[in-house]
């Protein structure tokens, strides 16, 4: 089935410890490879510190979504997964919507946090990439094939952030897009409707 | 992964599809789109089916299915089994890539798993540091200049593109277990690859189970999941998004 060659890998969000790597920067960016390298190693201390945390899955969900909303520019995660659709809708909407959407995110992803219990990141490298920074993992967790996670780096906002996690090839802001598309489909364009289901999804 | 080798009747099923415009290198995406996927609506349906299957041999995260599910060990013992039973098959596909370094390693891995690792059931050889490369056809075939073809859904087999369905059949032929083995064993293969497919199926039950029955649109989930971690597999481009010439993000 469908699900034979899907790996539970492909839909993890990770977290690494890494070695140090001195890169190039593009002149003139504000950020750099080092940078790109140093927020992914803050973001896995944090992810990590959850998980050792020990507290219930509710909890260690709540906690995510914060490391979710330190680390990430949700903002540009959530306006580009909702795409189109966005541009007409008015701002209030669009705000509910990113809210829900963060924490739709930190359920979804969060739940599979049991699996990481024990695990490691390691970064292994980071470069910069069209117009942002890729900084490349690898994780390794019990009884699993090591596998490779990405995650692209930019400072459009004037933070750090990230945007994107692509693992094993998945590209999540890519699978969300679709995710949402399909959403909004049941929603029938509804932007409220669909922020109402999202709460309720992940 | 389990393997898809194996599987006859769909042989008769991809015998449709022209084998001509494999080595043509048929179906290069148009620039931009992620997918061709020309049959969805038959596609679709076949997925419904597939769903429906699935969901009586496993449960979909509510309610059981038919298969019990195996204590963890053994989901791993025929996992490996199956694995180490396809590995004549890589080495096979290996060569044919051109690649003889990875087709050496396999070998090492299958003497050392098959008198070691117990006839297979262990993996004893990853602990050596030899780790698992497996492969099929529909690499080789990637190898060779062919394109992906269209996105197809296989019967119970799910997700696959053209390139790989034709490659699965070709792993059939070129399976030296299948070739070689009298007819009694060589089925046995074929039990094992099942017994594999249900162990992974129970294994990674929370990820497929999110994806098949939490998704707003599982179909395309699945789609989009499939092509991409398989373009990865084969050395193809990683969909890149640059947020830069995303007009939505803000």
């Amino acid at each position: 089935m469908a699900s034979n060659r899907i790996s539970r890998r492909q839909v993890m969000v990770l977290g690494a410890a890494g070695a140090f790597y001195l890169g190039s920067t593009l002149p003139g960016a504000a950020l750099n490879v080092e940078e790109a390298r140093s927020l992914v190693g803050k973001l896995v201390g944090d992810i990590n510190a959850v998980i050792a945390s020990g507290k219930s899955e509710g909890a260690m969900i709540k906690d995510f979504e914060r490391v979710f909303a330190r680390y990430a520019d949700v903002r540009y995660i959530a306006q580009s997964a909702l795409g189109p659709a966005g541009r007409a809708a008015s701002k209030a909407d669009v705000a509910a919507y990113t809210t829900a959407f963060q924490g739709y995110i930190a359920r979804k992803y969060g739940k599979r946090f049991r699996e990481f219990i024990g695990g490691q990141i390691e970064v292994t490298d980071a470069r910069p990439l069209k117009s942002f920074y890729e900084v490349v993992s690898t994780a390794r967790l019990k009884g699993q094939s090591p596998f490779d996670v990405r995650w692209h780096v930019f400072d459009k906002s004037g933070k750090d952030l990230f945007f994107n996690i692509i693992i094993e090839g998945v590209n999540m802001l890519a699978t969300e897009r679709t995710e949402i598309g399909a959403m909004l489909d049941q929603a029938k364009g509804s932007i409220p409707a669909l922020t109402a289901a999202l709460r309720k999804a992940g | 992964m389990p393997r898809l080798t194996s599987i006859f009747p769909f042989a008769v099923r991809l015998g449709a599809i022209s084998v001509a415009c494999l080595l043509s290198a048929c179906a290069h995406l148009p620039e931009g789109a992620e997918y061709n996927d020309p049959y969805e609506a038959k596609n679709r349906a076949v997925h419904a089916t597939n769903l429906e299957i699935d969901t009586t041999l496993f449960g979909d995260g509510k309610k059981k299915g038919i298969v019990p599910t195996f204590p963890r060990p053994v989901a791993k013992g025929f996992i490996n089994f199956a694995s180490n039973l396809a590995a004549p098959g890589d080495v096979v596909n290996r060569v044919l890539q051109g690649k003889p370094g990875p087709a050496i390693e396999t070998t090492v891995r299958f003497v050392i798993n098959t008198t070691v690792g117990i006839g297979g059931l262990f993996d004893p050889a990853t602990a050596m540091g030899l780790e698992k490369d497996e492969t099929d056809f529909g690499e080789t075939l990637t190898v060779w200049g062919s394109g992906e073809g269209d996105y197809i859904v296989l019967p119970v087999l799910g997700p696959s593109t053209e390139r790989d369905a034709i490659g699965m059949v070709v792993d059939l032929a070129l399976d030296p277990l299948n070739t070689l083995l009298p007819r009694p064993e060589s089925t046995y293969a074929l039990g094992a690859a099942a017994a594999s497919s249900a162990a992974s199926r129970q294994v990674n039950a929370d990820l497929v189970e999110s994806i098949l029955y939490e998704s707003a649109d599982s179909y395309a989930q699945a789609r989009i999941i499939y092509l991409q971690n398989r373009r990865y597999q084969l050395g193809e481009d990683i969909y890149v998004i640059d947020p830069y010439e995303d007009p939505y993000g803000q």
